[in-house]
Parts: structure tokens; sequence; C-alpha cells
């Protein structure tokens, strides 16, 4: 193991995200202020409970969700895509390291910025609602978890995605919708047949149930088959990783 | 001297079908400076990707320092330490921790004396905290030139080094180097100037077309130059060289009227004045005489453009 080499890359995309600190950490924390001012206290106020939690606290788990899988996604994607747009992808290509310890250099890092920003919110989240977390040591895992496994997910992207234009396309035409119709403001035991079913293909219902289930022990499905279906993901990208250094697909010619 | 980067057999394809080497087999010497010259596409920046890990070849063998670049990866790639053409770098990282992340980036441990004296030695510890965009061409390329040696390479590989740099910056450069092979590193540049392969390389290879056309010794080569040619220009024309002169190296040229005499001057310094006086007893009449001398440049580019 070339552990300087994970520690150089590491090190480098946190001091990025340091250096963007505003951009990184400030504007979704200011988003998902927002959005507890509107759903949670605006809204919220006139809805009733859901399995016995305030409507402010039920989207909690949600908006985190909603903020892991974008940022996660954004920024693995953004810290591999610009060494090869800016062309210094180079000395990473001609540097001793396996494909894992890259991974594991910029994903690690991106990952944990996303854990960071979880916290940062849910501690945000505290200023407009009480909540309870009921396994503390589930919701941490998960969200490690899903930090990981969509860290992973934006890696990919950042390899494929040739131009800007790409590089948004995914977290903006699928990931945000796929969110949004996932459960973070609704309990998806709240829609009719036949939404309800067809919403058990959204892989986002599933990180989300676990999430959730962790602060309040509520679920709308098994966490054992949330877990799973996380895990799922989580391979899935390491096996198409896999694929693309073994192919050396957009990355070596 | 043993050599320090064997290739073998190299051939290079792309996808596209566009093929950017063919079956190339080169040496080069621990601790030379080796030259590789070529025009523009040749294969010379895709023969160095290759060495270095950024491409994938499609056939045929490196090694480095004995190493397989392929199966024994991270012993080879330790080994070397690699300039690009373009002037990649990230525009807002400093000078020091683009340095150190280098260092960091081929295993080695953080080291800041020895980060410290490269700085001074490339003239850029005094903008060790600028972020690299405040910096100017030249001090970035002097940035890549610390990075490539933050991990103590034995291998430097140079890829247009001196290309869009001022005359005093690749003087700079050119002196760098000679103390880099003091040092020991091997150093292979490629470049299309042929004053720089004179100036420094031990060795010039050319390339052309994915090909190595030659490989040989500078001083060689630089031989070559003391090969002069004799074009006579004579009053009749001939329909072939008479018996009697066989002893001269001679080419008839034009209509006939013309001979051509390659000779080196140092070896034979008088075979003009035999032949000459040879011909005056044939009889033949001189209406002209021009002499030329064949630059490398002038080699180079025959070579280059041969079968074009």
């Amino acid at each position: 193991m070339n552990f300087y080499a994970i520690r150089a890359i590491y090190k480098f995309e946190m001091a990025r995200t340091f250096r963007t600190l505003m951009q990184s950490i400030a504007s979704p924390v200011l988003s998902t202020s927002l959005y507890f001012i509107v759903f949670g206290t605006a809204i919220g106020s006139r809805m009733g409970e859901i399995d016995g939690v305030s409507y402010g606290a039920f989207i909690i788990p949600g908006l985190v969700m909603l903020s892991l899988l974008s940022e996660s996604i954004s920024n693995a994607s953004f810290g591999i895509f610009f060494p090869k747009f800016s062309g210094t992808i180079y000395e990473v290509l001609s540097a001793p390291v396996s494909p894992l310890e890259i991974v594991i250099g910029y994903v690690g890092a991106a990952a944990t910025k996303s854990v960071m920003l979880g916290l940062l919110i849910l501690v945000t989240a505290r200023i407009f609602v009480d909540y309870t977390i009921v396994h503390p040591f589930w919701m941490l895992g998960f969200l490690l978890l899903t930090a990981i496994t969509f860290s992973l997910f934006g890696f990919i992207i950042g390899v494929w995605a040739d131009d800007f234009q790409k590089l948004q396309v995914i977290p903006l035409m699928v990931i945000t919708p796929l969110t949004f119709l996932g459960g973070a403001f609704y309990s998806i035991s709240m829609l009719p047949e036949p939404w309800q079913s067809l919403t058990l293909f959204n892989p986002v219902v599933y990180l989300i149930n676990g999430f959730r289930w962790a602060f309040y022990g509520i679920a709308d499905v098994n966490v054992g088959v949330s877990l799973g279906m996380t895990l799922l993901f989580l391979v899935i990208c390491l096996g198409i990783i896999s694929w693309i250094f073994k192919t050396g697909y957009r990355i070596r010619s | 001297m043993t050599s320090i980067i064997s290739v073998a057999g190299l051939g290079k394809t792309y996808d596209s079908g566009f093929t950017a080497l063919r079956d190339v087999n080169l040496d080069i010497k621990r601790g030379e400076i080796f030259a590789l010259l070529g025009p523009n596409g040749a294969g010379k920046t895709t023969l160095i990707s290759i060495i270095c890990g950024i491409s994938r070849q499609t056939e045929g063998r490196v090694t480095a320092d004995g190493f397989d670049i392929v199966n024994d990866y991270r012993a080879a790639r330790s080994k070397i330490g690699l300039v690009p053409q373009e002037l990649s770098t990230d525009a807002f990282e400093s000078v020091w921790a683009t340095v150190t992340f280098s260092r960091g980036l081929f295993g080695k441990a953080p080291n800041p004396e020895y980060i410290e004296k490269l700085l001074r030695q490339l003239s850029l510890w005094d903008k060790k905290d600028a972020q690299m965009r405040e910096l100017s061409g030249g001090m970035k390329r002097r940035v890549m030139i610390a990075k490539a040696l933050s991990h103590e390479p034995e291998i430097l590989f140079l890829d247009e080094p001196t290309a869009g740099v001022d005359v005093e910056l690749r003087r700079d450069m050119w002196e760098m180097m000679r103390e880099l092979r003091e040092q020991g590193v091997t150093i292979i540049l490629t470049t299309h100037y042929i004053e720089e392969a004179e100036e420094m390389a031990d060795r010039i290879g050319v390339i052309r077309k994915g090909q190595i056309l030659l490989v040989e010794e500078k001083q060689a080569l630089m031989d070559k130059l003391g090969s002069k040619q004799l074009t006579v220009h004579l009053q009749q024309t001939l329909e072939a060289i008479p018996s009697e002169l066989s002893e001269f190296d001679l080419h008839l040229e034009q209509d006939g009227s013309y001979l051509s005499f390659s000779y080196d001057s140092r070896q034979d310094g008088d075979s003009v004045a035999r032949l000459l006086r040879k011909l005056s007893e044939l009889g033949l009449e001189i209406r002209d005489l021009n002499s030329s001398e064949s630059s490398l440049e002038e080699i180079f580019v025959s070579l280059v453009h041969e079968e074009n």
C-alpha cells in the first residue's frame, strides 16, 4: 500500500474543500435551512404527525439524505473530473499508485466532506425542530455507507463525463428527482397504488428509509432490505470502478 | 554502461485505429542524456506516455531499471520523473503544496529539507507560497520540474522542455540538465530543436511516423557533419562515370554534366585535389565548382522526409 500517496490525494482534496468553504459547506447548509423554514416550520405546522413523528422532524433524515447524495456525487465527480479536464491527471497516472489507492484518496475525501456536511445539517436542523436519534450507531452507519456509496457513484460520473454538462446531468436529472420522489418529504405509505409499488424501484427510497429508521425507529420497508439495497449499490459501483481501471476507460488511453 | 530503460517491440494503436508507434526498440543507457528527435506527431509523446504509465501499449515490453512497467509498475514508476509538455498545474495550489503533493504521490516520506533544497536550486524558493496561477510560464515549467524531481527519481523525462521558453531560461534548463546528469540522473528529452540535441545529448534517436529511424552517438552523427559534398559542373555531359574515377565516391546528376562527390574533409584531406587532377588528366573541363556540408539538421530533415 502506498499510504503516502493516499494521504497526498486525500489532503489535496480536503484542501480544495477548505479553500472553497463557502461553496462546499455554507451553501448546502443555507439551502437546507430554507427547506426547514418552508417545509418544516411554515407548511409542517399545518400537517399532522406521521407515525407519531412531527412533520418537521419527519423530513430531517430525508433532507440530510438529499444533501448527502448530491454533495457526495458532486464532490467526488468534480474531484476526478477536474484533473482530467486540466491535464494534471498525468501525475496520478504516472505515479506508483494502484487504482484502489486512487479511489480511497478521492472517494475518501469526498465521503469525509459529505459526512461532515450531513452532521452539520443535523446540527442546523436542531435550531428549527426537536428530534431524537433512536439508533445513533446505525444513523452514523447509514450516513457513512451512503456517503461512500454515492461518492463512488460520483467518481464514476467524473470519469465518464467529458464536459461540464455531463458532470451536472446525472445529479440534476436523476438523483434530485429520485430523492424528491423517494420519500424525503412524505411516507410512501401515503401514496396511492400503483405509485406506492412503483416507488419501490427507486433505490433512494431504501436509503432514506433506513436512515429514518435510525432516527425514529419507524420504516416503510424492512431495514434489512434497506441495508441490503445500499450495499448492493455499493458493490455495483465498486464493480464499475474496477472495470474502469481494468479497461482504462476514459482515464488511461 | 548498462541500459536503464529497455523498450522492446513496442507498438501502440489507439482505439480510433491510428497507429502511433510500431515495433519500437530502444535502450537508454544509465546516466546518459538521450535526445529523441522527431517532427510533430511522430510519436515522441506517445512513447514517453507509455513508459511513464499514462498510456497503455498495445504490444511489446518496457522495463525501467529492470522492472516491467506493467507488472512491476510500482517499482518502475517510482524510478521515473516526468515533466510533460503541457503546463498542467493546479491553479490554486501553492508551489510548496504542489511539490509536496508530488513527493507523497510517489510514495516517499515527507522531507521538507529536500523540497527546500530543490526549490532553491530551481530559484523558486521565494515563490514557495505563491499560487500556481500567479506564476509566469517559465516559473510554472520550473515547478513542473520540481514536481518531477520531488521523489528523487533516477530517470527524468523532459517532453519538449524548452518549447516556448525564452533564450535565457533555455540556457538555465540546459545547465540544470547537466547538473542532474552529474548527480547520476538519466535524462531523456524530446525536442524538435536540433540545436538542443546538439547541445545536450550524448546520444540521439530520430523517430518518425511511430518508428525509430536511427539511434546514434551524437559524436557519430556529428562526424557526419564532417562529410562534405563537392559538385563539379562539367563543360560536357557524361554517359557514365569513367572507370578511372572509380576510387572516388561519385554520382552523376541531372543531364550528366554534374558530378557530385562525397568526402570527409578531415579523413582524406587531399581527395579534392586528387579528383580535380584526375579530371584534368581525363580532359574533362570544369565549368564551375560548389562545395557544401551537411548539417545535423539536413541529416534529420532528409531522414524524416524520406519516402514522403
